[in-house]
């Protein structure tokens, strides 16, 4: 084990060359471009062995990645903000051919106005696709989400292409102390070659991948993807538990409880943002004002029961969205969404509001999430929503 | 090399295994479908294809009715470049590293023209330099034929499609001239060894190229002209005659860009006047004699610049 101080975009290279990989796509764009700089030199330095493509664009990086994994490769490939819209059509597919193609997203404001920072939204656009998505809240966690993303994705009860998010500059940037594993131990965890799966492209056993359906067949298909995302969650949770006994860490699979304990509110988001938010409520905590933060650290599959059973106890859940849905139901955010919805059918379910925070990369301080914290608490004790959704630190 | 012989002089070194076979539903007198199949054949057992979206897609290749023998993917309209380099790269690195048997699996990958020369140009492009082991075949029918006819860059001068229709105002039909996507590769990409133009009217010359493209180290192009009942407007029993009318008439040359070196590999003895290819076509029925008079001078032009005359 090497205890080291490091960005995101390193520990996932890492986490890259542990698993093996046999294909890595390339295309720059910040702030993800790191990853495929350290790949880069890894594979010169001789200490991985992989076909580096150069592409001439994200959808060319998405298109080989798929196809590649569709030959049975174990793949890697990434990108951020309006790259991986530009990718889209590949992103598309790559879930329904059922292929399990690993990537990393810098999350990066859409264009335009151009911006280089951090924002949600980049993402969340494709949330209905078929791809699983997770967000480390540390350049450690980015390590052990991407190890574990390759064998939840090639699971052959799963085979959907993966993300690992990471908060741009914050996660991708900035240096953070981790353990990195030795080889060999992360290879106990994950062998260099994925389980045997049916889909595999090869002249040994011809079969057609994604013919033409029409519909005869589309509802079908399509509903077997819907199968593979809540299989997923299950075979999630086994990952996690033999990360956990390897690794000595790893957390719950979906959702993390911090500082909940005797709170009536909580504040909920995903990423980066934790960091700022365990600060703010431990010195709340001091002060004796208790307000938890729960952490969704799985997007896709959302767990609807894990995030029910951890929500259900709190009188408010203020959800922090690092992105927006313009003209949406009580025009939010996009997780704001989903978590009210989740929540509808408890007897007595909590109130949600949501905070539109962060936008283009704002830092999100500590001040900042003691204000939201007295904020929530303050709602549960008079039970009074004055404004479902808040803009943060918005100069009006 | 999965076969005893590259070259295809007679009917006896025609493989008489069927890769592409019954399944698909393709307009009678498909060009492109001949196209399928001769590729299949020339390309044997140990090939695989990938296919852009395109009527070798839409039309071609159902569920629970595949056509191909081989095995075969679906690649996006504009990602047949990548599509070929994702599975040949695959295929590299999976055998060198102990994780896959070693042998030559022979990466073909297959897209219209419209998916070739507009779309998946720049993933084409970049397929030609990474140096990897695949061949990129274009059928060309000179028209976005599966969407209803539309025009492509590789659309000819003069035709009608639904993107060009003739009319009072407009009277030629498609104004641009045809892109030359070969000669784009051969001269862009100059570590491409292997570069060539055919016809499925000319199949032993088209098995034999498609050999040579999947022989060479690295990557190869292959553009065949296939001629398109329905959006050419013409019978669909008239298919050969017609792709085999387009090279006499130096419409289409038949030629190969080897290490560089070009040669034609069929020089009509007597080239025939363009009017005799095009009067058979529906879509250039609006043509006037003078402008047939122009293209004739155009295509006379190419044809010494080829060395054809």
């Amino acid at each position: 084990m090497v205890r080291m101080l490091t960005t995101g975009t390193t520990t996932i290279a890492t986490a890259v060359k542990h698993a093996d990989v046999d294909v890595i796509s390339a295309y720059p764009i910040r702030p993800y471009t790191g990853v495929m700089n350290e790949l880069a030199r890894m594979i010169a330095d001789g200490e991985l062995d992989a076909e580096y493509i150069v592409c001439d664009s994200e959808h060319t990086q998405f298109e080989i990645a798929k196809h590649a994994a569709a030959c049975g490769a174990r793949v890697f490939t990434g990108s951020a903000g309006i790259g991986w819209a530009f990718a889209h059509e590949a992103l598309v597919v790559t879930p329904s051919d059922r292929v399990p193609v690993v990537a990393m997203v810098g999350n990066r404001a859409l264009d335009d106005p151009g911006n280089f920072g951090v924002e949600h939204t980049d993402v969340l656009v494709t949330r209905d696709l078929g791809w699983m998505m997770c967000w480390p809240e540390n350049p450690q966690e980015a390590y052990d989400l991407t190890l574990m993303g390759y064998k939840i994705a090639e699971n052959p009860k799963v085979l959907l292409p993966y993300i690992v998010n990471c908060d741009g500059n914050f996660i991708t940037h900035v240096r953070f102390p981790v353990d990195l594993p030795d080889e060999e131990l992360a290879k106990e965890f994950l062998p260099s070659t994925p389980p045997p799966r049916h889909n595999v492209l090869h002249p040994d056993r011809p079969l057609s991948i994604a013919p033409h359906v029409d519909y005869y067949w589309g509802a079908e298909i399509r509903r077997q993807m819907d199968q593979a995302m809540k299989n997923a969650i299950e075979v999630t949770r086994k990952v996690h538990e033999e990360f956990n006994k390897i690794f000595g860490r790893g957390g719950p699979p979906f959702v993390e409880e911090i500082y909940t304990e005797g709170a009536d509110a909580v504040l909920m988001g995903v990423g980066g943002m934790a960091m700022p938010a365990r600060a703010a409520l431990k010195q709340l905590r001091r002060e004796g004002i208790k307000v938890g933060y729960v952490k969704l650290r799985r997007f896709r599959p959302f767990s609807t029961e894990d995030v029910v059973n951890a929500l259900r106890k709190f009188k408010v859940v203020g959800v922090l969205d690092m992105d927006f849905s313009f003209g949406s139901a009580h025009t939010g955010g996009i997780i704001f969404q989903e978590v009210r919805s989740a929540l509808y059918d408890l007897p007595d379910r909590p109130k949600v509001v949501n905070y539109i925070i962060g936008l283009g990369g704002r830092e999100i301080t500590v001040d900042v999430m003691r204000s939201l914290a007295k904020e929530v608490n303050e709602i549960a004790k008079t039970g009074e929503v004055k404004q479902v959704v808040k803009w943060i630190g918005l100069r009006e | 090399m999965s076969w005893d012989k590259i070259e295809i002089r007679t009917l006896k070194d025609v493989p008489k295994e069927e890769y592409f076979v019954a399944g698909h539903r393709t307009c009678q007198g498909c060009g492109p479908a001949l196209a399928c199949r001769y590729l299949a054949k020339a390309g044997g057992p140990r090939a695989i294809c990938i296919t852009a979206t395109g009527c070798m897609y839409v039309a071609n290749c159902s569920y629970n009715t595949t056509p191909w023998a081989i095995p075969w993917m679906h690649a996006q309209l504009g990602g047949i470049g990548s599509a070929v380099e994702g599975a040949a790269a695959a295929y590299k690195a999976m055998m060198r590293k102990g994780k896959l048997k070693k042998e030559e699996i022979h990466v073909i990958g297959l897209a219209g023209d419209g998916g070739a020369a507009d779309i998946g140009l720049s993933a084409i492009s970049g397929a030609m330099l990474t140096g990897h082991d695949h061949l990129i075949i274009t059928y060309d029918n000179e028209s976005y034929a599966n969407t209803g006819i539309q025009a492509s860059s590789l659309t000819p001068w003069g035709a009608w499609t639904t993107f060009t229709p003739p009319g009072k105002m407009l009277r030629l039909g498609n104004v641009r001239v045809k892109k030359d996507l070969p000669k784009m590769i051969a001269a862009g990409h100059p570590n491409v060894r292997y570069v060539a133009t055919a016809s499925t009217s000319f199949p032993f010359d088209l098995m034999t190229k498609i050999r040579k493209g999947l022989a060479v180290k690295g990557p190869a192009y292959v553009q065949i002209h296939t001629p398109c009942p329905k959006g050419w407007k013409y019978p669909p029993e008239l298919t050969v005659r017609i792709g085999r009318l387009a090279v006499e008439t130096g419409m289409w040359a038949l030629y190969e860009i080897e290490d560089g070196q070009f040669r034609l590999t069929f020089k009509p003895p007597k080239r025939k006047p363009v009017a005799e290819y095009l009067k058979l076509q529906g879509r250039f029925a609006h043509l006037r004699e003078p402008d047939i008079r122009y293209l004739q001078e155009q295509v006379d032009a190419a044809c010494k610049q080829l060395g054809i005359d």
